[in-house]
């Protein structure tokens, strides 16, 4: 049994513990808004934060996770309306959606990090966040906007 | 063929039914907001109890599934909507009243990041008379009421603009009718807005609600005139994203996210090479693995290949990770089959030589091989465009659920109908029998018109007697894909003693997407060269176009634009090649060559048939004044004849494609390190009549990012029949920090029919950021990406 505390939930898991994160959350705990897109930390779709910090869930084994404190796009904020949130849909962000959660995991973390970002920073911190739809300049107005800058 | 509706009917397909007759209807339901758990809590949903609730009429409208749980309000507000019972007007399959007086509009196409369910029912409601900030929207689930809906070819707004407004406008005079009734008015005068009928004269107005029950037991006309487009009053406006909230909240649901009690994980190894078989299978380690539960071995694909699996060994597990675990701990070996001498490389000079020699001409006119030989100068040039893959961030994913003889499917598909044809020819079952619930798409991009993974999973859940979900990996997606096709093409052009250019010969060799579904002609079809080369302005007076042979190998499928890609590559690098050689500005050499202002015939463009996308002529004729317009304006927002820059250059094109007109400058600079980069872009389109400006304005910004990784990064090539690349790491896609700080966007206002608006954005953007590249650097990339390309290399 590993222990996983979600959005402030705790959860007892038993699962293997090299399992990755991504699929506890998505096939044991049913928070499905933690997307897999690739399984090797290269697209980002997968963003949660460990402790506050964006970590790529898909080769976040779940060992590494147990007894921190893990939030998903679900658990950002309890409305849905984390300044982050609210930028996207104002802006029209998403187009297919698919990534954005993962993309709003990425810049909740850099503005918590970071509140004044400059386009450089956003460039350097979103890296990670592929985009197939191609929204990336609606992502650094939308991260720009909260930043107010 | 523009797309797959045409391309069926120009290849004889077997699959293609009567409904590829037809072209009527809308699509797109309310997703689910799924939010349960795994555990008891979970209560699906009674589909049958909730349709009998909502009365048949009203079938399609139902949300039909979903996970409740105990905190989950919108589920809730479902099943309140459910217990109301059945709406009150329900005239068409696209609109209703409920009795909440709700207008309930049904979006028929799928969702894939287009927009459309921002944007088709906003004008349904506006014909209708309905708020659009007060509308419910609902997918709608496969259905023949629905006409074709199969979202493909750039088509939810230029094939439905009219219908659905014709829909809404039948569905608006019943209510006018039972409103003129009851005031004793001649029905003529009245108009609706915000959901009432209203009498200018007497002031008086009723709410819809209030007239349903009447208006619904008249007579459903059979038209209605539509308002004239200045009444509709959010047309071309910026419309707000509908389902913003469930985007951003982790709530939409895509193709995996669906979760049914019982359900086990699938994925899948499938043969490296097409029409490849299994040789050996030894599954004992991966039976081994916890969690797992189940091996089972696939039919083999036999051609055509179709929208039908391509074989492998299936692992069936309780989750995906032991499900991929397992299928690693599977020991096999196959038999590479036919194409496992595949070779992309090989296949390149069989190309080469293929666009070398005289082909089969499909346009001509004067003597172009005459004009070139007296020419006073000649320029040649090649084009290579590889294999390019979809690459959508959601891999494939399906879910089915066998009940008797009843089936489901949820899946992220563009073609609802043809996945539950297939599922039902693949299980015996009559299609009427099998429903496809639309999930969202996580990006589609033509990849998710072809249904073989609602295919594998539907095979699967009847082996495993228990309802399956089927999950791609990336290495599956990347791997086993229906490819854009390998290409080549040879220019050459011949130029009078003042730089004219009088003779032009382009010849062209590619696998055709017919090979797909029928058997093998080895030249493309005539939709393919329909996508700018058939329909290309050309004001010279010696033209001829060839083709040359070209078998595939792998599943050729449609991917954003089609071959519009490879044609505007070449078609347009080569107009700015021609301008170098004379010392010419490029934009003037375009104008000169697009010729004046006029619509193109048959005649003038020296073919049998002009394919217009499906279109008429008489509606959406190919005008070469909105060339001129787009470029005209595009280069005037870049600033082509004004700025001053230095260590940086611009670079232009143009296209027609999907009955829209895009021009694209590029500008290119170098970074710190000397890395060359696209710095700003400029997109000026004329798409016709525009529903919802901020999602086209947003199609273009993605088109040009799509574009960029065409141009820059990716190529899928084959050795011993088999894809070498199989993730993000080696078919990279364009990231954050590549893309332009500003992509400009300028909508050319229009009153005219609507043209295309997902597809049209991409095949400029690449021929527009490799002149830009030439520009600057004065080397010429004739082979795409830039990254392989032997002369230049990025960031």
């Amino acid at each position: 049994m590993i222990q996983l505390t979600v959005n402030g939930v705790a959860h007892e898991v038993d699962a293997d513990g090299e399992m990755p994160l991504l699929w506890a959350l998505r096939d044991l705990l049913g928070l499905t808004g933690t997307k897999y897109g690739c399984g090797e930390a290269l697209c980002g779709a997968c963003t949660v934060h460990l402790d506050g910090r964006a970590v790529r869930s898909c080769v976040t084994p779940l060992r590494r996770a147990a007894g921190r404190a893990v939030t998903t796009i679900e658990g950002l904020s309890p409305a849905g309306d984390h300044p982050v949130q609210r930028a996207w849909v104002e802006l029209g962000v998403p187009q297919c959606g698919f990534c954005q959660a993962g993309q709003i995991m990425t810049a909740a973390a850099l503005l918590a990090e970071n509140p004044h970002p400059t386009d450089d920073d956003i460039d350097h911190s979103m890296a990670g966040n592929l985009c197939r739809c191609g929204t990336y300049v609606r992502i650094r107005a939308a991260i720009r906007k909260v930043a107010g800058t | 063929m523009s797309s797959k509706t045409e391309q069926r009917a120009s290849t004889d397909l077997p699959g293609a039914g009567p409904r590829d007759a037809t072209r009527g209807g809308v699509n797109r339901a309310a997703l689910p907001r799924e939010r349960g758990r795994e555990s008891p809590l979970l209560v699906e949903v009674s589909r049958r109890g909730f349709l009998a609730g909502l009365g048949a009429a009203s079938a399609g409208l139902a949300l039909g599934w979903r996970i409740l749980d105990a905190g989950d309000a919108a589920a809730e507000a479902t099943a309140a909507t459910a217990a109301a019972g059945a709406p009150v007007f329900a005239p068409n399959p696209f609109i209703q009243i409920g009795v909440d007086g709700v207008v309930t509009i049904v979006c028929a196409r799928s969702e894939m990041g287009q927009g459309i369910r921002s944007s088709l029912p906003v004008l349904i409601a506006d014909e209708f008379g309905a708020d659009p900030a007060k509308i419910r929207v609902v997918q709608g689930d496969t259905d023949a009421k629905y006409g074709d809906q199969n979202t493909d070819g750039s088509t939810s707004i230029r094939n439905f603009f009219e219908p659905m407004r014709q829909v809404a406008a039948t569905a608006r005079a019943m209510l006018v009718a039972a409103a003129a009734a009851r005031w004793r008015v001649p029905a003529a005068r009245l108009t609706t807005r915000s959901d009432a009928v209203h009498d200018p004269r007497t002031g008086k107005s009723l709410g819809f609600a209030t007239l349903a029950a009447a208006a619904a037991a008249l007579p459903v006309p059979k038209t209605a005139a539509l308002r004239p487009q200045s009444e509709l009053t959010h047309l071309g406006t910026e419309l707000p994203l509908r389902d913003g909230a469930d985007y951003v909240t982790g709530k939409a649901a895509y193709g995996a996210d669906v979760r049914v009690p019982g359900m086990l994980t699938a994925v899948i190894a499938r043969p490296p090479a097409v029409f490849g078989k299994l040789a050996r299978l030894d599954d004992r380690r991966a039976r081994a693995v916890p969690g797992v539960r189940q091996v089972v071995p696939l039919p083999a694909l036999t051609p055509p290949a179709g929208s039908q699996p391509l074989g492998g060994v299936a692992v069936i597990a309780d989750h995906t990770y032991a499900a991929i675990r397992g299928r690693a701990a599977l020991d096999l070996a196959w038999d590479a089959g036919p194409n496992g001498d595949y070779d992309s490389q090989r296949y390149t000079d069989q190309l080469l030589a293929a666009v070398r020699a005289p082909g089969e001409t499909v346009r001509k006119v004067g003597d172009a091989d005459r004009a070139l030989a007296g020419a006073a100068r000649r320029v040649e040039a090649e084009y290579l465009v590889p294999h390019l893959t979809h690459a959508p961030m959601e891999p494939p994913a399906a879910l089915v659920k066998l009940d008797g003889d009843r089936c489901e499917v949820w899946t992220c598909t563009q073609d609802p109908q043809d996945a539950q044809e297939a599922v039902a020819k693949a299980l015996g079952l009559s299609p009427a029998r099998v429903t496809v619930h639309v999930t969202f798409l996580g990006g589609g991009f033509g990849r998710k018109s072809m249904p073989d993974y609602a295919v594998e999973a539907a095979l699967l859940a009847k082996a495993a007697g228990a309802p399956v979900r089927v999950q791609w990996t990336r290495e599956d997606e990347i791997r086993h894909g229906y490819y854009h096709t390998h290409s080549a093409q040879a220019l050459a052009a011949g130029l009078d003693a003042g730089g004219n250019v009088v003779a032009w010969r382009h010849r062209i060799a590619f696998p055709s997407i017919s090979a797909t579904f029928a058997s093998d002609k080895g030249h493309p079809s005539l939709g393919e060269l329909s996508q700018g080369i058939i329909d290309l302005p050309l004001a010279i007076p010696n033209v001829v176009i060839q083709t040359g042979p070209a078998p595939q190998h792998v599943r050729i499928g449609w991917m954003r634009s089609v071959n519009n890609v490879q044609h505007a590559f070449a078609v347009q690098s080569f107009i700015a090649e021609l301008a170098a050689a004379t010392r010419r500005d490029p934009r003037d050499m375009l104008l000169a060559i697009l010729g004046p202002g006029r619509t193109l015939t048959q005649e003038e463009q020296g073919v049998e048939k002009l394919t217009n996308y499906g279109a008429p002529l008489a509606r959406h004729p190919i005008d070469v004044a909105r060339f001129h317009r787009v470029i005209e304006r595009v280069t005037q927002a870049a600033g082509w004849d004004t700025a001053q820059r230095s260590g940086r250059a611009l670079g232009l094109a143009v296209h027609r494609s999907f009955l829209s007109y895009i021009a694209v400058v590029a500008q290119v600079g170098k970074g710190p390190r000397g890395e060359l980069r696209v710095e700003q872009a400029w997109i000026a389109a004329d798409a016709g009549t525009i529903v919802n400006a901020d999602r086209v304005r947003a199609q273009l910004e993605g088109a040009f990012v799509f574009g960029m990784t065409t141009a820059l990064h990716a190529a899928i090539t084959v050795k011993r029949g088999a894809v070498e690349q199989s993730n993000f790491r080696d078919y990279p896609l364009t990231r954050i920090g590549e893309v332009p700080r500003k992509i400009h966007v300028e909508l050319i206002a229009s009153d005219g029919p609507p043209g295309g608006v997902g597809e049209p954005g991409v095949p400029p953007v690449a021929p527009a950021i490799l002149n830009a590249v030439f520009a600057l650097t004065g080397q010429r990339v004739r082979t795409l990406p830039l990254v392989r390309a032997p002369v230049v290399s990025p960031a």
